[in-house]
């Protein structure tokens, strides 16, 4: 079987692969393109730790095909950090002990990260169900909600001065 | 989150803050490496062929096709592991990991390829014909126990099992104290029922993963999430009999555990593959292979019977428990029967605990294993009594709670414990006293654990730069590496930012226990503050060796080397960086070490209150609020003692309300994926709120109790308990599933 | 396999009459995938739909909505206008999944996967809608309540792919609602759905109702002879109990993991009724609105 040839744009790196047409983006991102931040945590998009931005959309990249996504724009958790500095998601899920074994912080970090994009001042609830798709199985949520909260708030007075 | 302190303890510089954790960073960004992160050159995959059968007789299995697929490396059975070691101790261990005879269990595995990808991994295991004769199985434990049951494995019988029993109830203990009879005939109420749980898993989302490398030489290296690599080393250089030393297991970073991470499943596989073909082989289990094949908790099925006076004085307490869990013995019956009423100062109290052996995969232990399913027993009955006398359940809880110099149902005798304070802190926070709606209920439970010590072994060494860097050996769960720093920090005077805690592999120290029981931040706090005072009594030669006087003229303070008195001189006092700057002329570098088997743990216990709110038309249950109430000892870092409690009381939620393993009557496993073994999701839950108690442990330096395990302990009851008062029914089995709820409610209503 | 993306609706057709093995459509692949990644089914070939022309639009049309093949969740219900249209398809649609999810799963995928349980097939059947079906024979319609024909099993045949959906036109004073039941509050299977249409004149008088049942039979129940029953009646509580009993009974479900026959059969009632509720008091909300 031929492999197929895909141009993709991964955390703003021009980057081509080769894949078989089953291959999913997340076996691409793990196995070929070597970006391991990204988990598998159950590959039926139950889960969460595949989460990645796609063309500005969250989706579970175990449920997205690598032949798909050709010509497309990828952001992944290694793309967070601007160089060395953290998001203030980073920052605050640190400060919050917000991670434990921290499994599926780097799904949760991007998911939250689309969540704060498209509103910057969620509700306890809007976050609770938007982050639903993102299982934890150590901290129970509590300090993940918070953190997520308290970088909303630091991101909102940021933004009145030179956050963008 | 309100911290309560009932006695002052020593005054802390480092202990009791919350730094950031030392392995944030890589955590935050993607950058640390967990079990199926790390590849290696010439690497192989490795894949398991599982068989969807409860029981059934291996009757042969034909790899011959399978073997001549281009790409197919190696493929191991059972019998290549007869061939490298027949007399092995961990022979269940490895039947677990790959059948022998039998198919035990749905999803056991029979077979592993290890071949140039995954694709022809998938093909090859296709190509492998296994034969089999299927045997009748049994999957319940009262099926389990019948005597014309089928039987799961011969021989496994221990000799005080009493008569009347199948042989698959294989073993059996007894606890207790008192006269009984006599406690139950002061009794002026005896509520008797029958509870049931069922099997629930860990539910890590970081699926079981590893990395192996072995040669014909006998020597090995491998790459494991695990939660005890030494344990790891055990089994497996037992099963290849290569000597310990050989085998280096190097920890990954873990993606959770609860217990589940504490023996092997896939780890032999994949070095037996590597034996063979000669590369490296990694084996990463699927979600369906990890709800299949690894293992849940105990199912359970518990009569308890409790006599109270109308006072709420408890008189007499008596559980038979009956555990299920799957096809091998363990231990877990014995930790129930042992926790069942460890929260009472009981006069007369029995427990008799069974194991019983099923068609279901091996047990494995889960956050306080055997503890949640009694104690959600005890806790109910205790609430329909305190329903029946209309007596207030903390206040019956006060009055029958263990203390200093209660002689627990299980033998020892307490010393400082937390139990008392903890109702005491639930009795009088104003969740306690909130008013309730209609359909709503509140719930109370206590919940309690042992906690363990175990063989510790730490390294602390000073650089010459007055950095400080300890070698530990226990997985880092949950943040340990961060109260470990601390307490090095704050022995050694120093601030927290010069110390660095690694976890060292298997060959780089001394045999370290699993990370289980709660023992990590108590053991190795332990040996660390040891290893650092051991550090800090070389300073003080090195100091006396600069000064050119006694080593017992100089003392150590607050992180500074002192001339002990007047006598000793006045010189300067020297820091550790001073010293360590100059170490190299003073005998060379300097470090501690400690090795214990760490006893004196202390035991924890916490209390819960939940409200709940139930749909009476669809059966339904909202929690509403959640306040979880824990005896930590010292907290060394309070942010992960509220993240264990808040963890744990929500991994009970689930167990309470959705969990559970189905079987269909074919004997197999109906949901092995999130879809539908349906753990909580962040919309179901509100705030979990922490309150720490802070009773310090008498055996610890600084007062450290474990606090893991304990808060999956209460949420089973006290969930139970306010479903039962939200619906004026009484419930006893586990998960409180909307079909069985609006059941329970429909059938009063008729 | 084969992986195809074609770039107009003519490739596409004859790339899937073509093959003579098995062929899926995919859009968001978030049932292809699972399906593929658990073994249950080994296509032959893969078409992606999302390069073909005008398969993304949502447009408004005659009073309703085309809806493309390829338009996701999150992309209908950020659609100006469309909540406030259909909140009933809104919200069956919405409750897809996760966020993840959302961004990828199609009304048009959630239909040919002809799940039982399926949240969006009541709600698009009680509104009426239909679907724009292209194939070697050209072009058809056909109503969403058509295509599942069983568990898994659509009506489509060789070679054709929906386009569209359509949401038609609605009389005033008209409304619709979707509600669920499910263990959790998110990331389930319906363990019984039900989806209510209704119109009400302007003194609040029942013109039509429809109410169709997720989860309790093979394919979704469409409730018979609801209409007659409740014509130029008033929403009463005894009204809503017959409705929930006539509901309850035209289940025909099945012990599963995920519930019982009986609570499957009780809760079915019990949402409907919910769901009328909610469906009537939108559309006399609507009343209130244009008359003011």
């Amino acid at each position: 079987m031929k492999k197929l040839h895909v141009n993709v744009s991964v955390n703003k790196n021009e980057l081509e692969f080769l894949c078989n047409p089953e291959d999913t983006l997340l076996d691409v991102l793990r196995n070929d393109l070597q970006l391991t931040g990204t988990k598998e945590g159950c590959s039926t998009g139950d889960c969460g730790a595949c989460s990645v931005i796609l063309d500005k959309k969250l989706v579970c990249s175990c449920l997205v095909l690598a032949a798909e996504v050709d010509g497309s724009e990828i952001d992944t958790i290694e793309g967070m950090a601007d160089d060395n500095k953290l998001h203030p998601l980073q920052k605050k899920f640190l400060e919050h002990a917000a991670l434990q074994c921290g499994i599926c912080t780097p799904g949760i970090l991007v998911a939250a990260k689309a969540l704060l994009e498209k509103n910057l001042n969620p509700t306890e609830k809007e976050i609770r169900y938007w982050l639903a798709g993102n299982l934890c199985r150590c901290t129970g949520y509590d300090k993940i909600i918070r953190a997520v909260m308290d970088a909303a708030s630091e991101m909102r007075n940021e933004n009145g001065s030179n956050y963008s | 989150m309100d911290q309560i302190t009932p006695k002052p303890i020593k005054n802390f510089k480092v202990i009791g803050t919350r730094p950031l954790r030392p392995d944030g960073i890589e955590k935050v960004t993607g950058k640390a490496i967990y079990g199926a992160d790390l590849s290696a050159p010439n690497m192989l995959y490795g894949l398991l062929l599982r068989i969807n059968e409860p029981h059934a007789l291996i009757e042969n299995i034909d790899i011959s096709f399978a073997e001549k697929l281009p790409g197919v490396k190696s493929i191991v059975t059972f019998k290549d592991f007869i061939k490298i070691n027949p007399n092995n101790k961990y022979n269940e261990t490895l039947e677990n990991c790959i059948a022998n005879e039998k198919i035990l269990y749905d999803g056991h595995a029979v077979a592993a390829v290890a071949a140039i990808n995954l694709k022809v991994a998938k093909k090859a295991i296709k190509l492998i014909d296994v034969k089999f004769k299927k045997l009748p199985f049994v999957i319940n434990i009262e099926d389990a126990m019948k005597k014309d049951a089928p039987i799961v494995a011969q021989g496994k019988k221990n000799e005080n099992i009493p008569d009347g029993f199948s042989e698959n109830v294989v073993q059996y203990c007894s606890f207790g104290h008192g006269n009984l009879e006599e406690g139950f005939s002061e009794s002026e109420k005896i509520i008797k029922r029958t509870f049931k749980t069922p099997s629930v898993h860990q539910g890590y989302i970081e699926p079981h993963a590893c990395l192996a490398s072995m040669s014909n030489e006998g020597k090995a290296d491998l790459w494991c999430c695990t939660q005890g690599h030494y344990n790891v080393r055990s089994i497996c250089s037992n099963i290849f009999k290569i000597d310990n030393s050989q085998l280096k297991v190097t920890a990954s970073e873990i993606g959770g555990g609860f217990g589940g991470k504490t023996t092997v499943f896939i780890e032999p596989i994949a070095l037996a593959l590597s034996l063979k073909s000669g590369c490296p082989v990694k084996i990463v289990m699927s979600r369906e292979e990890v709800f299949k094949a690894t293992g849940p908790t105990v199912s359970s099925l518990v009569d308890v019977k409790i006599g109270m006076k109308k006072t709420g004085k408890i008189t007499a307490a008596e559980a038979i428990i009956r555990y299920e869990g799957g096809a091998f013995p363990n231990e877990t019956y014995e930790l129930g029967a042992q926790s069942a009423f460890a929260a009472y100062d009981l006069k007369s109290v029995k427990t008799e605990a069974y194991n019983v052996l099923t068609n279901r995969p091996a047990q494995a232990a889960y956050r306080a294993p055997g503890a949640p399913q009694a104690i959600y027993a005890v806790e109910s009955i205790i609430d329909e009594l305190c329903q029946y006398f209309n007596q207030d359940p903390l206040y019956v809880r006060i009055l029958n709670a263990a203390h200093k110099g209660t002689k627990s149902s299980y033998g020892p005798t307490f010393d400082d414990i937390g139990l008392k304070a903890t109702l005491e802190a639930a009795k009088n926070h104003p969740h306690y006293n909130t008013p309730l709606k209609e359909n709503q209920g509140r719930g109370v439970s206590c919940g309690f654990w042992f906690n363990f010590g175990g063989n510790t072994c730490v390294s602390l060494n000073i650089n010459f730069d007055g950095t400080v860097g300890v070698v530990e050996g226990n997985p880092d769960i949950g943040g340990s590496r961060s109260s470990i720093s601390q307490m090095a920090a704050e022995e050694l005077g120093i601030s927290l930012d010069k110390v660095k805690t690694i976890i060292a592999d298997t060959n780089s120290l001394g045999h370290n226990d699993v990370t289980d029981g709660s023992r990590v931040t108590f053991s190795v706090g332990l040996a660390t503050i040891k290893a650092a005072k051991a550090a800090k009594n070389e300073l003080c030669k090195r100091a006396a060796k600069l000064w050119g006087i006694d080593e017992d003229a100089v003392i150590w303070k607050d992180g500074y080397a002192y001339p002990a008195g007047a006598n000793a001189g006045n010189q300067e006092p020297l820091s550790l960086e001073d010293i360590a700057k100059v170490s190299s002329q003073t005998g060379g570098p300097i470090a501690g070490h400690y090795e214990v088997n760490a006893e004196n743990a202390g035991v924890s216990f916490g209390v819960h209150l939940v409200d709940v709110e139930t749909d009476n038309e669809t059966g339904h249950t909202k929690i509403l609020r959640y306040t979880a109430f824990q005896d930590a000892g010292k907290a060394i870092h309070p942010s992960y003692v509220e993240g264990q409690m808040q963890g744990g009381s929500v991994q009970g939620i689930g167990w309470a309300l959705n969990e559970e393993y189905i079987y269909n009557n074919e004997g197999k496993l109906q949901n092995p994926g999130f879809l539908d073994y349906r753990i909580p999701v962040a919309s179901d839950l509100p705030m979990i709120d922490p309150v720490i108690l802070e009773i310090p442990n008498p055996g610890h330096p600084y007062g450290v109790r474990g606090v893991g395990e304990t808060s999956i302990v209460p949420p089973l009851a006290a969930i139970n308990n306010a479903v039962s008062r939200a619906t004026k029914i009484r419930f006893s089995e586990l998960p409180l599933s909307p079909p069985k709820v609006l059941n329970a409610i429909l059938s009063k209503q008729k | 396999m084969i992986f195809a993306k074609p770039s107009s609706e003519k490739e596409a057709i004859s790339l899937l009459n073509e093959t003579s093995g098995m062929t899926r459509i995919l859009s968001g692949g978030t049932d292809v995938l699972v399906q593929m990644k658990s073994g249950a089914i080994e296509p032959e070939l893969i078409v992606d739909i999302k390069n073909i022309p005008g398969i993304k639009h949502i447009k408004a049309v005659s009073g309703g909505y085309e809806i493309g093949a390829a338009v996701s969740g999150s992309e209908f219900n950020n659609y100006p206008g469309l909540k406030d249209f259909t909140p009933g398809i809104a919200e069956a649609f919405d409750l897809i999944g996760s966020s993840q999810i959302q961004g990828r799963c199609t009304l048009a995928g959630n239909l040919c996967n002809a799940s039982p349980a399926a949240d969006t097939i009541p709600a698009l059947s009680v509104s009426s809608c239909f679907a724009k079906i292209v194939g070697p024979n050209g072009f058809r319609e056909d109503l969403v309540k058509n295509i599942p024909t069983a568990p898994g099993k659509n009506s489509l045949k060789k070679g054709e792919f929906i386009k569209s959906i359509i949401i038609p036109n609605r009389p005033d004073y008209s409304s619709d609602s979707y509600i669920r039941f499910t263990p959790r509050s998110e990331m389930d299977i319906a363990v019984v759905s039900a989806a209510c249409f209704i119109t009400l004149d302007k003194n609040q008088l029942i013109k039509d109702l429809k109410i169709s049942l997720g989860a309790v039979a093979s394919t979704v129940v469409h409730v018979d002879g609801l209409c007659d029953l409740v014509m130029d009646s008033k929403i009463t509580d005894e009204l809503l109990s017959k409705i929930a009993m006539i509901c309850s009974s035209s289940c025909k479900p099945i012990d599963d993991k995920r519930g019982t026959i009986e609570f499957r059969s009780h809760v079915a009632g019990v949402l409907a009724k919910r769901a009328m509720i909610l469906a009537h008091k939108r559309a006399g909300d609507k009343i209130e609105k244009i008359a003011r």
